[in-house]
């Protein structure tokens, strides 16, 4: 039963994370990723999936699917149920369950962020019904598999998993909650294991939303540079495996990581805005590290929100740097949206799986068009590849709608 | 774990703004209404509307609510009908508040994109960001003030009850002394077209209903959340029909067929759709509400208008406990039961 639950008591499981799949414009996996991130890549390029010819901006971080998909249970007729951003989905799920190597066939809860969910379906639909022609084949799918529970319900059936699926939307901070609600499930004994991530793919009606805010950069994205002129879109998904420490040690599981806070709360200066000096971000990042049982001095990094647009990056570099104090100018930030772009309902997730990489391989990742800090920054901006001891790093996710996130990830030695 | 009470109850239907309008709407048992939705379509789109409010609500001079949208309105409106109980007897309390979608904020994601494809440059900036799932959940945080928690979650209507479920271990956690749980939906034609592909008999209908929780009895309204089943996910080989049977076991393992407590299901006037969960409650013998038959097909704040129907049910001592049964469209089959507080176990609690 979901409610009342019987739980022996609160057990404060310590919750590690056995699998992670990622796809983003860089490529697909972990090990493309790592070499990408490591080494600062963009991969920003004109936007081919739609018309941004009349576009204030025509460049995204596009990402290139493969011709194939993984072998899975799904035949051909259901896999096209899938849409772009549920075909990412499926990758990084396929990578992630490969890793951890659960048997398949097991009831394990998936917690998901998205923003969009099967939105292509959605826009597909809206034309083909504005158009009221006769032929209307295929709406009854569309409107179907536009929702967001349903891809997930197809990615758990590729993958022969049959949990419970939890579908969180708080914009852009939603792939850090969809992972911080997996974790407090398996923290306070609700569930052994869980699925959880994020996913996004572009998509022409939430580009057109960016630009006509003017949010996205004519330029490059360059989060926390003082020249910094907007965001830049990117597309991906990415998915990780947690369970209890004690379920991984009894197969022996492979960890790749510990998560060891989380906290989540809502800026309700404006519904687009943060407020100016980062008042919900330091909360939501003091409380996450009370959760984690650490001080900022004990954070080697933090993989920032940043970005790139004005008022989110002054906010978040005045709350880092008040947060994070004497400790502020010894302690290395960046934000990888300079890379891969901002994945809006995906972006939580993939940089926690970024912060994965940087604490198993001890690296940190470099916005390399990073020219001359904001003045609100009182902390360097990693801006060239560097090797680095890397053991506790917290990850900043927040929304439209004032969702803020702090995920805190620990090695695992 | 703690007990959970229901301190509150708001609902915004085709029925009014208020639970007592929606209660007279069941009561009547008479189908509401239904309108076109939009001349200009080729098939006869209907929908059961939403009323326009008697007064013009005092949530809509907050400037947060200035071009929020008719779902953020609806799920204001119903939130601060559940939460005026402990507002008026606490003005510290702090709120968790879960705002459960399937379609969401339809009408401006509509329109955005109609003037995208018209022609981007122009396409307004003050709608999109109203686009977004979380919009309501953001403005109506803006409008209680003292939020510590806030979700938005997706899906079909049967996650409301999830969304009851992390209210329930919200509010176990300590981080709030209350927490709203509110499902909503707007009407546009494209959902009511994409509903008519589905079920053609059903009707499309908008609104919101919530519930506030707490855990001190003494709030309650004398309502009390007793259960809430697993979500038993249509995957492999558990097709709608199977989920709806398990849901019911679960559900109803102890009460067996219908011992006098009253049955809120999920029927409306679409056959199709309610096939699997009418095969479910098929031996169920005591008395059973369909608020969908009265106030169309709500989706999510349907979800919500189930669970606000049962709870009133009790909270006015008409029944002792009270099942809700949803079985929803593509995702997963859940229930739960809410049973009658009485004034002994308040004081004893």
């Amino acid at each position: 039963m979901l409610f009342p639950t019987t739980l022996p008591s609160r057990t404060h499981a310590c919750v590690v994370i056995t699998g992670a799949g990622i796809f983003t414009a860089l490529g697909g996996g972990w090990e493309e990723n790592a070499k990408g991130f490591r080494a600062g890549r963009s991969a920003f390029r004109p936007v081919s999936l739609f018309d941004v010819s009349r576009q204030r901006v025509k460049t995204a971080a596009e990402a290139d699917l493969p011709s194939t998909l993984p072998k899975t249970s799904l035949d051909d007729r259901r896999l096209d149920r899938l849409d772009r951003a549920g075909k990412m989905l499926l990758l990084a799920a396929h990578e992630a369950m490969e890793q951890t190597g659960w048997e398949s066939g097991g009831n394990v809860p998936i917690v998901l962020g998205t923003t969009g969910g099967g939105m292509l379906f959605g826009e597909a639909y809206f034309r083909c019904a504005v158009e009221q022609s006769s032929r209307q084949r295929g709406q009854a799918v569309r409107a179907v598999c536009y929702q967001p529970q349903v891809q997930a319900r197809l990615v758990m059936e590729a993958l022969n998993f049959s949990g419970p699926i939890t579908t969180v939307s708080n914009a852009c901070a939603s792939g850090s909650n969809a992972i911080g609600q997996a974790w407090e499930m398996i923290r306070s004994g609700r569930a052994n294991r869980a699925i959880a991530g994020g996913y996004d793919s572009l998509c022409e009606m939430v580009f057109s939303g960016f630009d006509s805010l003017q949010a996205l950069s004519p330029t490059i994205c360059r989060p926390f540079d003082a020249g910094r002129d907007g965001l830049a879109l990117g597309e991906g998904a990415a998915v990780i495996a947690l369970e209890t420490l004690e379920s991984a040690r009894q197969r022996g599981a492979r960890i790749l990581g510990e998560l060891i806070g989380y906290s989540s709360s809502i800026d309700m200066h404006h519904l687009t805005q943060p407020h100016p000096q980062g008042t919900t971000t330091q909360a939501v990042m003091k409380s996450a590290c009370a959760s984690a049982g650490v001080t900022p001095e004990d954070i080697d990094y933090v993989n920032a929100h940043g970005t790139g647009t004005l008022l989110n990056d002054s906010a978040e570099a005045a709350a880092i740097s008040e947060w994070a104090g004497n400790h502020g100018p010894e302690l290395p930030v960046s934000s990888t949206k300079a890379n891969v772009g901002h994945l809006l309902g995906a972006a939580g997730a993939v940089e926690a799986v970024v912060c994965l990489m940087a604490l198993r391989e001890q690296w940190l990742p470099p916005q390399l068009a990073f020219e001359t800090p904001d003045p609100a920054c009182r902390f360097p901006v990693v801006h060239a590849p560097q090797d680095a001891k890397v053991n506790v790093v917290l990850s900043n996710s927040f929304g439209f709608g004032g969702v803020n996130a702090s995920l805190i990830f620990r090695r695992w030695t | 774990m703690s007990r959970i009470f229901v301190a509150g109850l708001g609902a915004v239907s085709p029925a009014g703004w208020t639970v007592a309008a929606m209660r007279q709407a069941l009561d009547a048992g008479t189908p509401l209404p239904a309108e076109p939705l939009d001349q200009h379509r080729q098939k006869p789109l209907l929908g059961r509307m939403v009323p326009k409010p008697p007064s013009r609500p005092e949530f809509l001079s907050h400037p947060r609510l200035r071009r929020a949208s008719a779902i953020t309105h609806y799920t204001a409106a119903a939130t601060l009908e559940a939460a005026a109980p402990l507002l008026s007897a606490s003005s510290d309390a702090r709120f968790g508040l879960l705002v459960c979608l399937q379609s969401g904020c339809v009408q401006y994601s509509c329109r955005f994109y109609d003037e995208t494809l018209r022609n981007p440059a122009t396409a307004s900036p003050l709608l999109f960001p109203e686009t977004v799932y979380a919009a309501p959940a953001s403005h109506v945080a803006a409008l209680l003030k003292n939020v510590p928690s806030v979700n938005s979650l997706v899906g079909d209507p049967s996650s409301f009850l999830q969304g009851l479920s992390q209210a329930a271990q919200w509010l176990d956690d300590g981080n709030v002394d209350a927490c709203i749980v509110a499902g909503a939906e707007e009407a546009h034609w494209i959902t009511a077209d994409a509903l008519w592909r589905l079920d053609r008999m059903a009707s499309i209908s908008a609104g919101a209903g919530a519930l506030c929780l707490c855990r001190d009895a003494e709030l309650s309204i004398g309502v009390e959340l007793a259960a809430i089943t697993d979500g038993h996910t249509y995957v492999g080989k558990r097709g709608r029909t199977a989920a709806a049977r398990a849901m019911r076991e679960q559900l109803t393992s102890s009460s067996g067929n219908g011992s006098g407590e009253l049955l809120c299901d999920g029927l409306g006037s679409g056959w199709r759709a309610g096939g699997p969960e009418r095969a479910a409650w098929r031996d169920w013998t005591g008395p059973r509400l369909s608020p969908k038959l009265v106030l169309g097909e709500g989706l999510m704040a349907g979800a919500a208008w189930q669970c606000v129907a049962a709870c009133d049910a009790l909270a006015n001592r008409r029944f002792t406990a009270a099942n809700v049964s949803l079985v929803g469209f593509n995702q997963q089959a859940a229930g739960a039961k809410f049973q009658g507080v009485s004034d002994f176990c308040r004081n004893q609690t």
